[in-house]
């Protein structure tokens, strides 16, 4: 999220959008956003709906049992089509903006 | 003489293995470099791992007390544990996800989704793609969407 936040002047000009998912409610979301600075959107799916669909459900993971997403991120075209995904397999492991802004270059 | 007995490396082991740890997800983990493998953090397991062993060499010394002796064990194995636990959980449990056959992938259509932001208004996937961005000169349609599920506060 960080290195997002760091390099989102050069997403911009990519004309990428960068979305952070997570089951988090709009208030937990708010009060990171402000704490961590963080301008891009941060979008909240408590009931796995979204996290579901992308079959990225990590059951039982989060505090009291709840279902939580596991790390991926998806880059996706302004027809809807993923052009570039990114399912890690370490949690410490993540996409680097560099590698998202390379495979934005293929993008109309 | 006094001040020489201070076995300051048991000590000092104890205390880097416990700061090692701590120092990966509250430092490391901040930078691609250092996050991606902890590498620094073994650097510092391993000179903690060093003081622990010359620790416990003196303390098991001959002329020292049985006091001294019991203390450094105690350290040594809580390092131990603490080295353990990190190494476990960094490498191996870090590694425990479900693998997510049914994602979508490269070629195929991205769900459509509708979440709330954080005003807590609905926000589609197409709203997301079709909306322009507000950038420093212009605001321009997206080319893309980057969507980033992270795992969340819960």
């Amino acid at each position: 999220m960080r290195s997002i936040e760091q390099n989102l002047d050069k997403f911009r000009q990519a004309g990428i959008r960068p979305v952070a998912i997570s089951v988090d409610s709009p208030d937990v979301n708010r009060g990171m956003l402000e704490q961590a600075g963080y301008t891009f959107t941060f979008l909240s799916d408590p009931n796995t709906d979204a996290i579901r669909r992308y079959d990225l459900v990590h059951a039982g993971q989060g505090i009291d049992g709840h279902d939580v997403s596991r790390p991926a991120e998806f880059l996706i075209d302004s027809s809807g089509t993923v052009r570039w995904a990114n399912l890690t397999e370490n949690y410490w492991v993540r996409a680097r903006p560099e590698q998202v802004l390379e495979a934005a270059k293929a993008l109309q | 003489m006094k001040a020489l007995r201070f076995n300051w490396q048991i000590w000092a082991g104890f205390l880097l293995s416990f700061a090692a740890s701590l120092s990966y997800p509250l430092i490391f983990v901040n930078w691609p470099v250092t996050r991606d493998f902890p590498w620094v953090t073994l650097i510092l397991y391993v000179i903690a791992a060093v003081l622990l062993l010359v620790g416990v060499r003196r303390a098991f010394a001959p002329g020292r007390s049985r006091k001294a002796k019991i203390a450094a064990s105690i350290l040594a194995t809580l390092s131990v544990v603490i080295i353990g636990l990190f190494l476990f959980s960094i490498l191996i449990m870090a590694r425990w996800l479900p693998a997510s056959h049914g994602a979508p992938q490269v070629g195929q259509k991205a769900p459509d989704f509708s979440l709330a932001d954080t005003n807590g208004q609905s926000v589609s996937l197409s709203q997301l793609l079709s909306s322009p961005i507000n950038g420093p000169q212009k605001s321009s349609t997206p080319k893309g969407v980057l969507l980033v599920f992270y795992r969340g506060y819960w």
